[in-house]
């Protein structure tokens, strides 16, 4: 299969380690590589950093602060990829146990972003005794590190010149190169980006999971902030890990049986519960397709508008269809939810692949909305065709997706041109345009390197090389802190606004989704609600990344009788699961504030972070106003009778007799006026300036007055950071 | 062809027996709760056996590493060193016939080796044959599928 065995791999270092047992959850120490002088050191973990930054993500952050300065870019040596496990994570009796966290100084934001991603590599480096791996450095030649938990090695080998590069064959080699044999193939994982990370700051990990019954490899996404991007700047051409010997036990949790039942609990209530509520076995988060058009949510040329009447092409019953069904299709043991879904033998039409058939991975829900309503596309296969290459180019189909966008509606405003971009016809539903735009960021050649480089950067080229009105390119180039929005539209919910924005890597939905709570339901109408939601669902969400837990087993199946709690958006019975599962494996007790506590020592960790490189005041957590109401005229008229109606109602202002351009500016105003109110009472809340700096006083009440944390703070309170 | 343990619940007398064989057999203990077959009382006299089928293979479907497998005598058998001991297996048996002990690592389920039939008193079970039906080639009709599928652009 493969054209390459481990041995042929020129060996440039080696380090012995003692593969250790976790025990409760924890192994106590990490693992520090230092890619340049290819040196491994192994740190110990204190009993202080478990309790104040619990694990995964918490450790992550923590390493990758020590591990810097103030001044560390993203591309400087000593930025680091920080992988952290948690104390839950590699469990298999608990649907979605098996995520890794992963943080580093981002090239598109300058602060650390953190992405949550499935696939076996975490749990597979966890066993060999590891709470979190941290890469530093970079390598003067391309460099595949193979950690194999089993034995106790690390090894830094040399990728040879005809190595594979873009990730569905350079992950399927390795996986190859590195199983002893053909039996072994699951237990390799490998992480790796793609041609298109190499060019773009965009660029994504893939992490591995070999798929037995399709007989390959299956890859999920580290995929928000540039993590893949950092990784190539190392000159990583992969990591792989190897373990074989899975087991339920393997983190020697306090009350194995208690694991045991809580998992089977939750298996039951999916197996039972699933069908009539997500369908996550059968579309994965591809189920909201149509639910999104249906509440006008659903991002359609570049976030202007909620809805089509094309939607139903790109339903999910569109990708129940074209999904291989009765799959397993978990991204990691044990997980029933199994939305991990993909499109087999799929026959490229573009692209150096042309004509290969190929496994998909996806879409899911981002990926089908960002390049399919949101490019206008609503061929199901333009979008299976350019979320493949989004992957193994190693490229994030957030990103790209909503970077596209915007380049179409620049195309229909005339910014862009077929000079300017060197050919590409972006006309709105010209996905193979946009299959372009990935090959030439795949080449490092023509448009795709400008357009690669992500909606911030392009709105100010676009203003100062094509002399672009700079409002309107402020107003539709949607990003915050320099990320790409994710798809949801957030216009009519000011709770949402604040989700996306005010929050510490920039808009990405896994902070807190309040779309329905606010916008559909009512449930939060004031600022204070809207703010308690703020800080409760940030913070409670938070907590997933510190343990190793996917989302979305959380709410994306219920109990049958959730209604009938006075809170069912917090799922309370789930939430008990939770205390439950975090206390059979760790032996530690754990209430709904403890819960919250944990998290609310590493988020606030986190925002001082932001400002300790520089960022993190209440000027960075700002919206591009195509995320909070209309930018133009069209797209005013488009929603008249509501904007109209909330004009009247909610502003006080008659909207007869005032022209179309005042009711626009109106709509404006207030909008800016609310958001800036939300501000004041979400920082109010989450224990923050009004500039959205943590108080030393909060800190200290949450258990998290640091020393070097504290000097932070106080530098910026003064004015000085 | 499948080979499976036939029940005859109008036979049944309730004496355990058969639990009592299998869990001596498969765990040197007699305890109901490691029995891979089980007699549930539904009335006075009356009893309901509950043991694999070999049929419908959801587990087999489920299972995440292949550790769940038909044999050549169409019976469902589980290799523990596959087994990762998530219990999915467990959760998608419509009759609950694939079982676990708490704190075990891996589930166990009716082989149909006869045993509990040698020493059932009141000819209660048998080890018999059944045709395959389309549920029980399912699975592997679905895996042939995802290999072989075409998707026309």
């Amino acid at each position: 299969m493969s054209a390459f065995k481990a041995a042929d791999f020129r060996l440039l270092g080696q380090y012995d380690f003692e593969p250790k047992s976790i025990q409760r959850g924890y192994a106590m120490r990490t693992l520090h590589l230092d890619v340049g002088t290819r040196k491994a050191t192994e740190k110990p973990v204190s009993e202080d950093m478990k309790k104040r930054f619990t694990g995964g993500k918490g450790f992550g952050l923590k390493l990758l602060w020590d591990a810097t300065k103030p001044s560390t870019k993203w591309n400087d040596p000593e930025n680091e990829i920080v992988m952290g496990m948690g104390p839950i994570g590699g469990n298999t009796n608990y649907p979605g146990s098996g995520k890794s966290l992963v943080v580093s100084l981002s090239p598109m934001t300058g602060v650390p972003i953190d992405s949550n991603v499935g696939g076996f590599f975490g749990p597979y480096f966890k066993f060999g005794g590891w709470d979190a791996l941290e890469l530093q450095g970079k390598a003067d030649v391309e460099t595949i590190i193979f950690i194999d938990s089993n034995n106790g090695t690390v090894q830094f080998f040399e990728a040879p010149a005809n190595l594979q590069q873009d990730t569905h064959l350079l992950a399927e080699e390795l996986t190859h190169a590195f199983a002893r044999d053909e039996k072994d193939l699951q237990s390799v994982s490998v992480v790796s980006a793609g041609r298109g990370a190499d060019h773009s700051p965009m660029g994504i990990l893939n992490f591995s999971l070999y798929d037995k019954r399709r007989q390959g490899i299956r890859v999920k996404q580290a995929g928000r902030g540039g993590i893949g991007t950092v990784l190539r700047d190392k000159k990583i051409r992969a990591l792989v890990c190897r373990f074989s010997g899975v087991k339920p036990d393997l983190n020697n949790a306090a009350d194995p049986a208690e694991v045991q039942r809580i998992g089977l609990k939750l298996h039951r209530e999916i197996v039972v519960n699933d069908d009539a509520q997500c369908k996550m076995r059968k579309q994965g988060t591809a189920h909201l397709m149509e639910i999104m058009n249906n509440y006008d949510l659903l991002p359609t040329k570049n976030h202007k508008y909620g809805q089509d009447p094309r939607g139903d092409e790109i339903a999910s019953w569109v990708w129940e269809k074209l999904f291989s069904q009765n799959l397993p299709d978990g991204c990691w043991y044990g997980c029933t939810m199994a939305c991990a879904h993909a499109v087999d033998h799929y026959e490229l039409q573009t692209g150096p692949y042309k004509g290969s058939k190929v496994c998909v991975d996806g879409p899911e829900y981002e990926t089908a909305a960002g390049v399919g309503s949101n490019l206008y596309v609503y061929d199901p296969l333009g979008i299976v065709e350019l979320n493949f290459y989004c992957d193994t180019y190693g490229i994030d189909t957030i990103s790209f997706g909503t970077m596209t966008s915007f380049l179409m509606e620049c195309w229909e405003l005339g910014v862009l041109n077929a000079e300017r971009t060197d050919g590409i016809d972006l006309t709105w539903g010209n996905w193979k345009g946009a299959a372009q735009i990935l090959h030439d960021m795949a080449d490092g050649k023509r448009f795709g390197v400008l357009a690669g480089k992500g909606v911030k950067f392009l709105a100010g080229y676009f203003v100062s090389e094509y002399g672009a009105d700079p409002q309107v390119m402020k107003d539709i180039a949607l990003h915050g802190k320099g990320l790409e929005q994710s798809e949801y539209i957030s216009k009519e919910s000011l709770a949402q606004q604040g989700g996306y924005y005010l929050t510490n890597k920039g808009p990405q939905h896994d902070e807190a989704w309040l779309i329905f709570m606010d916008m559909v339901n009512n449930h939060i109408p004031t600022f204070e609600k809207k703010a308690e939601a703020l800080h409760y669902f940030p913070m409670f969400r938070t907590w997933f990344g510190l343990q190793g837990l996917c989302k979305l087993p959380w709410n994306d199946v219920e109990p049958a009788d959730n209604g009938k709690h006075p809170e069912p958006n917090k799922v309370p019975e789930h939430v008990e699961n939770y205390f439950r599962l975090y206390t059979a494996i760790t032996g530690e007790p754990l209430t709904w504030d403890g819960l919250v506590r944990q998290s609310e020592r590493v988020y606030n960790f986190q925002r001082t972070f932001n400002i300790r490189q520089g960022y993190g005041h209440r000027k960075d957590d700002y919206p591009a106003y195509r995320a909070m109401g209309p930018v133009f005229e069209d797209e005013y008229l488009a929603r008249e009778e509501r904007y109209d109606r909330q004009m009247k109602e909610k502003i006080g202002i008659d909207p007869a007799g005032k022209s179309l351009a005042e009711k626009v500016k109106i709509t404006r105003d207030y909008r800016m006026s609310q958001y800036e109110s939300l501000v004041d009472a979400v920082f109010k809340r989450r224990g923050w300036t009004p500039d959205g700096c943590p108080t030393p006083e909060h800190m200290r009440e949450i258990g998290m007055d640091l020393p070097e944390v504290l000097e932070v703070l106080k530098a910026r309170m003064a004015g000085r950071i | 062809m499948i080979k499976y343990l036939k029940l005859h619940d109008e036979k049944c007398v309730g004496c355990m027996t058969c639990q009592a064989t299998c869990s001596r057999l498969y765990f040197k203990e007699d305890d109901p709760a490691k029995s891979r077959i089980q007699v549930f009382q539904m009335g006075l006299g009356k009893f309901h056996l509950v043991a694999c089928d070999q049929e419908c293979r959801k587990c087999v479907i489920e299972c995440p590493t292949q550790a769940i497998t038909v044999n050549a005598q169409g019976v469902v058998m589980i290799n523990k060193g596959l087994c990762v001991g998530c219990l999915a297996c467990v959760a998608v048996c419509p009759i609950g016939a694939m079982r676990y002990f708490p704190g075990d690592p891996a589930p166990f389920k009716c082989i149909a080796c006869g045993a509990c039939v040698k020493t059932c008193p009141a000819d209660a079970l048998e080890v018999a044959e059944k045709e395959e039906s389309p549920a029980s080639r399912l699975p592997f009709e679905i895996a042939e599928a995802a290999r072989k599928k075409e998707v026309h652009s």
